[in-house]
């Protein structure tokens, strides 16, 4: 499957650049982090609090689009794997009521269900993989629903939690834990990508045959990068956990699964700049979508406008830039002396 | 790397930037009362009007926001016109903590009234608190809203569905004596306390099902119902489960009694859904609290019908319409009773020092150990696609207390249909 044309090129420029960009990426995120902080401090509260859901949603997206940008795997089904560390999250904190740990084991065990899911994915390709993985998503209510002792049905469960420490304000605290998570996934991602274990996830995309005969193991491979961007889903679905304060089927249906798919294409697929794109664009073309309808005084449109926005984005931004905005590229001098990314 | 760290700085600043142009509304009063100037008051409520639930609960805030006009045309509460902010969350949990921290935050609402949902509302009730703002009559029967120790600013509306569970046993006790009765209700606490109620009345149930909102699929339930020969089923629905289950019954050729929760069984919307099947509502049982749309001769209708012609587009008018009015009225009563110099913990103690008289037939609960709403509800039979109201209303407690006769008279509303200041 290759979505993306191949970027080999691009890989070897990389490894020539200069040793700067060796701490490019925590050069980034320590500015990143710079700026969400003082964000926090000016930004009006729902303005804090969509800015958490946008960290909260990089996490997956993020992960999403190493999957199948750089591994060629296309995943319908990580809204479930964020619904498995919501759950997670929410069991935990209403038996002990302590958050790092409770975010950390959701990450575990969503890497572990991801593992599971990634053995499968596999051995599938192309239309296959992407219907095992709906499955999984579909599948999300009718678990929480038999086991409705445990998962309260469609109703789901609340979520308990500490009352920030001091005078931060509830969604300011939200927005630091939501971007930390964020952060920390984007710095790892960037690593990992840059190493070894990307060029093999690029490998394998390109060409199965000729990676192996490099000898990278496609399979191993595959199964890794599942595991790493379920990792990722599973983190990304504690947070909005943490953001909501309850947990329910309703919050991670199919729906969102194809919404992060799509925002991931839109912003550019196998970018992490792409993946903030999507993330901010997830929460902002509802909200826009919304205050659309409000304007134009029809209360039923409200539910629909937004996949309706979306649509045709995408459908914008293929015809105008096929690689993403991510890809899109600005009239800027010092540019052309590094490579792109 | 710098164009990713351009990319990021340019996001972040635009998310900065956009908060400039919506952070208006709201603006200072001169009591400082979020959502409250001396001209306007803001409030903000939750509804599906799409998805699941959508189906004639859409238009019970439609037809709140057309009684808040005739009262802001006939000169507001105080001089202050009401404004209705209603947002939709299609009946889903996270979509309603999106646009209830929207109206809370951003929009700065002085209350949120009629938040409509067992399991929407649940997941709000805590922000609602840390922020005060006041949660008044809640659009469902769960008995979570009826925590005046952990949640001071939430009251409900709807009897509660252990009331409704109680008083639905006891006419089934007491007309099909000695016959099967089976359960079917939403899994949730609204299927829960009702089921509750019913065998607190009847002892166990024959057979107990349960649904799912997402699943719009009865058939297994209906199934097992007929290998248990239920001659009595009581059903715990929304309006799409009831029209789905009372359809799904009748394909498989079982036909028992269904008696109805108040939630699920407004006439009008069923008999839209069943579209040709509707001749099979005829006999059906089930309970209220509030004058029926199709009782002309009741003043209180009369009242609601030139609303709803003048400030509802003349809307199709049937029982969510009376039930979105007749919330409008309780609010507007309450506004009344918390005087001029409105204030969020003043418009509480007013709704919990209660007594206030409107178009239902039993009374309310509200004191301030006691934040449920209607006491009571009377029975109900559908004939000839039309409710009418059997033998008196009854009233009793979500505890083991008895069902009694309520004996006491509707009010009647006052001439300009706009409750008195107090």
């Amino acid at each position: 499957m290759t979505i993306v044309e191949p970027r080999t090129t691009k890989t070897k420029n990389r490894q020539t650049s200069s040793q700067i960009s060796k701490f490019g990426p925590l050069l980034v995120v320590i500015a990143g982090a710079i700026i969400v902080v003082v964000l926090t401090y000016t930004l009006p509260p729902f303005r804090n609090y969509q800015l958490a859901t946008i960290g909260a949603y990089l996490c997956v997206t993020a992960g999403l689009t190493v999957l199948t940008g750089l591994n060629g795997q296309l995943s319908l089904g990580h809204g479930a794997l964020m619904a498995t560390g919501a759950y997670t999250v929410a069991l935990w904190q209403n038996k002990f009521d302590l958050l790092l740990p409770g975010i950390m084991l959701a990450v575990l065990v969503t890497t572990v269900v991801g593992g599971v899911i990634g053995l499968a994915a596999a051995r599938l390709r192309g239309p296959y993989l992407a219907g095992l993985t709906l499955a999984v998503a579909v599948v999300v209510p009718s678990v929480t629903s038999t086991f409705d002792r445990t998962f309260n049905s469609d109703q789901g469960l609340s979520v308990a939690l500490e009352p920030p420490p001091g005078v931060i304000p509830v969604e300011q605290w939200q927005a630091w834990i939501c971007w930390a998570g964020a952060l920390v996934t984007v710095l790892v991602l960037a690593y990992l990508i840059r190493g070894r274990f990307g060029r093999d996830l690029r490998a394998v995309r390109d060409d199965e045959t000729a990676a192996k005969l490099a000898g990278v193991g496609v399979a191993r491979t595959q199964v890794m990068a599942f595991v790493v961007s379920a990792a990722c889903a599973g983190l990304s679905g504690a947070l909005f956990a943490v953001l909501a304060q309850s947990v329910s089927p309703g919050a991670f249906p199919l729906a969102l699964s194809l919404f992060l798919v799509m925002a991931i294409v839109i912003g550019g697929l196998g970018r992490l700049t792409g993946a903030l794109i999507g993330a901010f664009l997830l929460v902002v073309l509802p909200s826009v979508a919304q205050s659309i309808a409000e304007d134009a005084g029809s209360q039923h449109l409200e539910g629909n406008l937004a996949l309706t926005f979306f649509g045709l984005v995408l459908v914008l931004v293929m015809l105008v830039a096929p690689g993403g905005l991510a890809s899109l590229k600005f009239p800027r001098i010092n540019r052309k002396q590094k490579g792109q990314v | 790397m710098k164009r990713t760290a351009t990319v990021l700085a340019a996001l972040l600043l635009a998310a900065g930037c956009s908060n400039g142009n919506s952070n208006s509304s709201g603006g200072s009063s001169s009591s400082n009362t979020p959502g409250v100037t001396d001209s306007s008051i803001l409030i903000g409520t939750h509804q599906p009007l799409t998805g699941p639930a959508a189906a004639g609960y859409s238009e019970i805030a439609p037809a709140t926001k057309a009684y808040f006009d005739y009262v802001n045309a006939n000169g507001g509460v105080y001089g202050r016109k009401i404004t209705y902010k209603i947002m939709d969350d299609g009946y889903n949990p996270a979509n309603t903590q999106q646009v209830v921290r929207q109206l809370v935050l951003q929009d700065k609402v002085f209350a949120i009234l009629n938040g409509l949902g067992t399991p929407t509302h649940t997941g709000v009730l805590d922000f609602l608190k840390t922020n005060r703002v006041p949660d008044l009559f809640v659009a469902s029967g769960s008995r979570t809203w009826n925590q005046p120790d952990k949640y001071p600013g939430t009251f409900a509306f709807n009897p509660d569905y252990t009331v409704e569970g109680k008083i639905l046993a006891a006419y089934v006790k007491q007309t099909y004596a000695g016959k099967k009765v089976c359960f079917l209700g939403q899994d949730d606490d609204f299927g829960r306390d009702s089921l509750a109620g019913v065998e607190k009345v009847l002892g166990p149930v024959a057979a107990k099902q349960t649904y799912v909102v997402t699943n719009p699929n009865v058939g297994p339930q209906m199934g097992a119902f007929k290998a248990a020969a239920c001659d009595v089923v009581i059903l715990a629905s929304i309006p799409g489960f009831t029209a789905l289950s009372i359809g799904t019954a009748a394909k498989i050729g079982f036909k028992p009694q269904f008696v109805v929760s108040n939630v699920g069984s407004d006439p009008s919307t069923l008999t839209k859904m069943l579209g040709a099947a509707a001749p099979l509502l005829e006999g059906v049982v089930a309970a209220n609290y509030l004058p029926l749309d199709t009782d002309e001769a009741n003043p209180w209708i009369q009242l609601y019908k030139k609303v709803n012609s003048q400030y509802n587009g003349n809307a199709a008018f049937d029982n969510n319409v009376v039930y979105g009015m007749s919330v409008g009225y309780l609010f507007v009563q309450a506004l009344q009773a918390a005087g001029k110099d409105l204030t969020r913990d003043k418009l509480t103690e007013a709704v919990q020092k209660g007594g206030f008289t409107g178009p239902a037939l039993v009374p309310m609960r509200f004191s301030a150990q006691d934040h449920s709403g209607y006491a009571g509800e009377q029975i109900t039979k559908l004939t000839g696609g039309k409710a009418a109201y059997l033998g008196t209303p009854y009233t009793t407690d979500d505890a083991d207390g008895a069902v009694t006769a309520y004996s006491g008279a509707a009010a009647t509303p006052p001439q300009s249909g706009i409750p008195p200041a107090q």
